[in-house]
């Protein structure tokens, strides 16, 4: 028997049938879809008369173009709410469950998966939405997938994809205090550039990722594909089965002592060989602020802005020199100083209970520098009810944030949560593309303990001297 | 049911920048649809229009020369980013049959083969021959996908790849839920299977 990767088997376990030589079906064990990368896939299944073949293994949520302030009256944005009703019309349609703007389950999809335990190890995962990634903490395969992709999911509970290579992630030694999932993903990405995985399952492994918390690993895998990998895996262990255990949709009495028997052989055979491998000391990691553009254009928050005259291609001078303009920032600064005007907390990568809790540290008894404006976007409803109930809520408000209901936000700016141009933002999304939270907007992507310190600062600081 | 592709003769346009996200190629405040139609003027937005709405004409797609191209020369990673497929619509719409590159974001490419426009993957010395060289100023070439060749009439040559699964989605203008459901007995086998 040839040794095979965790990707591997999950792969071997999903094949339906062998199309061509790379490209198998693959049969989708969970589809997630929200409202703005399906109405044109149910269009296209009632136009053609087809139907939803696992509707049981669907879900549905609203995140991308919701407000997230008042809920108790109509969305004002008449589009946004065409298309919000457009997904509860097509639920209904297709016996698809729901979770709307009333629901208490409701958030950003990535989000609430894993929330409701309906993640699981194993699992072949789609969305329509280039984040699924984040569910490859639990071991699953899971990736983002076009509107075409979703449409034909829907009706043969398959996805047609070209067997990807095998990426090693070695993530060793103990992080310091103040460096978060987030910098260590920050920094591989800036390792590796943002096609250092195109075509590639990244496998995070080593010491410093069996000592991540779930929502920790979840952070890591959201980002791959910002290294360009479809998707992130983390083998499961203790830490993710005591994670799932008890979660509404997850296995329970002896289907969870199986299932749990099933998910451990859920591994990487040690003499299994990957297509490409990295590695990566987490102790030499410092919080990491990006400058630019892509979230690769990223540095050491103790570093300065880099000089483009001083890089190695003519290609990688000129995307740094426009980036430097874009983001208004001069060759030689030092990161530590630059002045902000927005602080954004959430999004499906930085939006957890855990990562509320770090901020929270950071911002009690203090408050908001003068200027600023900060808001927490929780990433679902649960997660809200959970912070309120520790009084997180108390400790942001009295700070001077704006304590909001969950979507996703200020990441992408779908709603009115946007960026004015010039603004400059510390955010705890993904993003840092030209205009992505508003035209004109400059982002800085960093942890949520280093997006507080900011908000207190008013500029980029070093939470490890707090 | 999407537009055959077997071989494609058109005008090029280059933009020669690296890690074009598909927010550049759509922004998000076109979204909020609930149809496949209407994207083209979209593409590019705020790169193609200044902020009071006027066409930049600094912006490569607004030059004169550029009217009436149907095939976009760019740089590494193109279509990096979200998934949208909304990118995709916005580049057909505006007219765009391919899009040569030295290498393309995977989702994105796979949403290509979905909607009737080939990706080219073409190493970087190749894409800089076809921009730089002495044929630059031909504006015209052709992408055969049936051959795998790009070539134009003053004797540039280039071979290219395509995905097996996507160029023959591409040569016969598949309806790959239809294809694939072709393959129902195997699937039905494997809910049997598994549950």
């Amino acid at each position: 028997m040839t040794a095979r990767t965790l990707f591997d088997r999950v792969w071997d376990a999903h094949v339906v049938q062998q199309l061509t030589d790379e490209v198998a079906l693959l049969y989708v064990d969970l589809h997630l879809i929200h409202e703005v990368t399906s109405p044109q896939a149910f269009a296209g299944l009632r136009d053609a008369s087809r139907r939803v073949r696992r509707p049981e293994r669907t879900l549905a949520t609203v995140d991308h173009s919701i407000p997230t302030g008042d809920r108790s009256r109509p969305i004002a944005d008449p589009v946004a709410a065409r298309q919000v009703d457009a997904l509860g019309a097509n639920a209904q349609e297709f016996g698809i469950e729901l979770f709307d703007l009333a629901s208490p389950g409701q958030g950003i999809v990535h989000v609430i998966g894993p929330e409701l335990g309906a993640t699981q190890p194993g699992m072949v995962i789609v969305c329509g939405d280039s984040h699924t990634a984040t569910h490859g903490a639990f071991g699953a395969f899971a990736l983002g997938i076009g509107t075409s992709e979703v449409e034909h999911v829907l009706a043969t509970q398959c996805v047609a994809l070209p067997r990807p290579h095998t990426l090693a992630a070695r993530i060793t030694g103990a992080r310091r205090s103040g460096v978060s999932a987030k910098d260590l993903i920050l920094a591989l990405i800036g390792r590796i550039g943002t096609a250092g995985a195109t075509g590639h399952v990244i496998e995070y492994t080593g010491d410093a990722i069996r000592a991540l918390s779930m929502e920790e690993r979840m952070t890591m895998c959201n980002m791959s594909i910002e290294a360009g990998a479809r998707a992130g895996m983390i083998a499961p262990d203790d830490v993710t089965f005591a994670y799932l255990e008890g979660r509404p949709r997850a296995p329970s009495g002896p289907a969870w002592t199986s299932a749990v028997q099933r998910w451990r052989a859920l591994r990487t055979d040690p003499e299994a060989r990957f297509d490409a491998e990295v590695s990566l000391d987490a102790s030499g990691v410092g919080p990491q602020v990006t400058w630019g553009t892509t979230p690769g254009m990223v540095a050491d928050i103790t570093a300065r802005v880099p000089d483009p005259a001083q890089l190695g291609t003519d290609a990688e001078r000129t995307a740094a020199q426009r980036a430097l303009e874009y983001m208004g920032l001069e060759p030689g600064m030092p990161l530590a100083g630059i002045p902000i005007d927005r602080v954004f907390l959430g999004s499906c990568t930085n939006a957890r209970i855990e990562d509320l809790r770090a901020a929270a540290t950071i911002v009690r008894g203090r408050h908001v520098a003068p200027r600023v404006r900060a808001m927490v976007v929780p990433g679902s409803q649960r997660v809200k009810a959970q912070a309120e109930q520790e009084g997180l809520d108390q400790v942001f408000r009295e700070a001077g944030f704006e304590w909001r209901n969950a979507g996703c936000s200020m990441c992408l700016g779908m709603n009115d949560d946007v960026l004015g141009a010039g603004e400059r933002c510390a955010a705890t999304s993904n993003r840092n593309f030209e205009g992505r939270q508003g035209r004109g907007g400059r982002t800085h992507l960093m942890s949520p303990m280093m997006a507080a310190a900011a908000a207190i600062e008013g500029h980029l600081v070093d939470v490890r001297e707090w | 049911m999407v537009n055959p592709f077997v071989r494609h003769r058109g005008k090029v346009v280059t933009l020669l920048r690296r890690d074009v996200d598909t927010d550049q190629i759509i922004p998000k405040q076109f979204l909020k649809g609930v149809d496949r139609t209407g994207f083209g003027p979209a593409l590019f937005y705020d790169w193609r229009y200044r902020p009071d709405g006027s066409l930049d004409p600094a912006f490569e797609l607004n030059s004169p020369t550029a009217r009436g191209a149907t095939i976009l020369v760019t740089g590494p990673n193109f279509g990096c980013g979200s998934s949208r497929e909304h990118a995709v619509w916005a580049l057909a719409q505006y007219g765009f049959r391919a899009i040569i590159a030295p290498s393309f974001a995977d989702i994105f490419a796979s949403n290509c083969y979905r909607n009737g426009v080939l990706p080219v993957q073409l190493p970087a010395a190749s894409v800089d021959d076809l921009v730089r060289g002495p044929e630059a100023g031909l504006r015209e070439i052709e992408v055969d996908l049936e051959r795998q060749v790009i070539t134009n009439d003053l004797g540039f040559e280039a071979r290219f790849t395509a995905d097996p699964y996507g160029r023959e989605l591409l040569l016969r203008g598949l309806d790959e839920i239809g294809r694939t459901l072709l393959e129902e007995p195997s699937i039905a086998a494997f809910e049997r299977r598994h549950g």
